[in-house]
């Protein structure tokens, strides 16, 4: 007997709003996180914009510390705290340093890198022969797992505490590994999410690959501009998003709000075969990928209301659109509707896959599809694979019960989750 | 300047050093010669590199592997300070 898992928590801190209520107001009005930073500009980066969440120095102190903020330079690692620990409160548990170890509830928390300024910082020092005067928090915020390390102590986790790290699909990955967990009996609760540092030294590698948008720099709020056709690269973005998945079971049993069913998903690989690459997706690896889901979670094409794809603005969303409507076999006025969260906050990078579920989870409990924004001139490939009425650009009131989410990420790596209405 | 500091000067050098990295209010605010970072302070065992490194920058001073080893306890610390001021 497999377990029904559903979602009790949710935490984010993102570029357009740092927790749940700033977040979800802002999806709802399509509200841009995107900013100049003149950091960029003076490192002669030719993308100049990004999405930073806005975090004050008071409000750091309500989740970590003085003496966890002692040294601190890992912004990944506060954007995760901040999004699990509020996610861990939203699902009605409470923080205490003397909580009673809990061995049915763990995390995966994903990232791409950790603490990559601290990373800077530290190999500075030990460049001058400054080995001994590393301290002792550069291992802690620079291990891939801090993120988890950091959340487990604070939590009190007893059951897997770890971090997973496939790129874009990070976070999107990490919801159906925790969902596979207690579905299968191994926790009762699993906080799943992701988090990616913010600022240069975490995109400089995208600047100089020239994936980034460099013709926006006058024009932040304009410059993510997925499923359109003056979209030149994607804008990249920051911050982290959390889930609390947990057992139907143990959710009835403690009278938790659902916000959403996970009825189940797939991570698949295209290998870097049959025109995947390194850096671009294999179509019948990910055409695949969300087949799969649909089957997994027991449901059928047609019963998809509403999609989340991965869209970043790059020359892909294109490509994107047609895996869609050639997996789902549903086009033109038959295609579901379709969001990218990417064109308020940017690309989140290993943050994105969570952040967007997030805001997936949030469209299925209040009942709406929130706007693509910049896409008032849609690609004419994409507008000959499905109707523009698809593609909101107003906030839209609607029934909605399945949303498919996807995130494809470097390595050819794609996961795609199932949610549906609780 | 090492010379010319009493010892209440420095026990009081090394309370400010150590108050971010103590778990236990009362033996902080006993703190004397005599107070054990971990037993007493409950200070977490990876920290006391960071008080270590806070030692070297406040009395501009470098402290070795074999002297960290034995700074456990105000007693030790201040020996040690007092020692390497006087080999300014």
């Amino acid at each position: 007997m497999k377990n029904r898992v559903v979602i009790t928590g949710l935490g984010v801190v993102a570029p357009n709003g740092v927790g749940l209520d700033a977040f979800s107001k802002a999806i709802k009005k399509g509200e841009s996180g995107i900013t100049f930073h003149q950091e960029l500009a003076d490192l002669n980066f030719s993308c100049c914009i990004g999405g930073i969440p806005q975090i004050s120095e008071e409000k750091k102190l309500e989740y970590l510390t003085p003496l966890q903020l002692r040294g601190f330079n890992s912004s990944g690692i506060l954007y995760g705290c901040m999004a699990g620990m509020d996610a861990w409160r939203d699902a009605g548990f409470k923080i205490k340093e003397s909580s009673k170890l809990d061995f049915d509830t763990g995390t995966i928390f994903g990232t791409g890198t950790s603490g990559v300024e601290k990373f800077r910082e530290a190999i500075y020092k030990l460049d001058e022969g400054e080995v001994k005067r590393l301290g002792s928090t550069v291992v802690v915020q620079t291990m891939a797992s801090g993120i988890s390390a950091f959340l487990g102590g604070i939590l009190g986790l007893g059951n897997q505490v770890t971090t997973n790290s496939s790129a874009c699909t990070t976070g999107t990955e990490g919801i159906l590994m925790g969902y596979e967990r207690i579905k299968n009996g191994q926790a009762k609760r699993m906080l799943v999410g992701s988090c990616s540092d913010s600022g240069p030294y975490i995109w400089g590698g995208f600047d100089a690959m020239r994936v980034m948008t460099y013709k926006h720099n006058n024009t932040p709020k304009q410059g993510s501009r997925p499923m359109s056709e003056s979209a030149s690269g994607f804008v990249p973005g920051a911050g982290a998003g959390a889930l609390v998945l947990e057992s139907l079971d143990s959710a009835l049993e403690r009278n938790a709000t659902i916000y959403a069913e996970i009825l189940g998903g797939n991570i698949n690989s295209g290998g870097q075969r049959d025109g995947g690459t390194m850096t671009a997706p294999n179509p019948e690896a990910v055409k695949r990928c969300i087949k799969d889901a649909v089957i997994n979670a027991n449901i059928s094409v047609e019963d998809i209301d509403t999609i989340n794809g991965h869209l970043t603005a790059t020359s892909k969303d294109g490509l994107e659109i047609e895996n869609w409507t050639k997996a789902l076999d549903r086009n033109g006025d038959d295609f579901p509707y379709i969001n990218s969260l990417k064109s308020m906050v940017g690309h989140c990078l290993a943050a994105a896959g969570s952040i967007e579920s997030v805001a997936t989870v949030l469209q299925l409990k209040d009942q709406f599809v929130f706007p693509n924004i910049n896409c008032e001139d849609v690609h004419p490939e994409i507008l000959k694979l499905i109707s523009e009425k698809k593609i909101v650009k107003k906030v839209l009131k609607t029934e909605l019960n399945i949303a498919a989410k996807a995130s494809f990420g470097f390595g050819d790596v794609n996961g795609c989750v199932i949610f549906k209405k609780y | 300047m090492g010379n010319t500091m009493t010892k209440e000067e420095l026990i009081a050098k090394l309370k400010i050093i150590v108050q971010p990295y103590i778990q236990d209010e009362d033996a902080f605010n006993n703190l004397s010669e005599h107070t054990d970072f971990i037993n007493d302070l409950k200070i977490n065992s990876a920290n006391l590199v960071d008080v270590v490194l806070d030692v070297e920058d406040e009395f501009d001073i470098r402290i070795e592997n074999d002297d960290m080893e034995k700074m456990i306890s105000v007693k030790a610390a201040m020996d040690i300070v007092i020692e390497k001021l006087a080999a300014k």
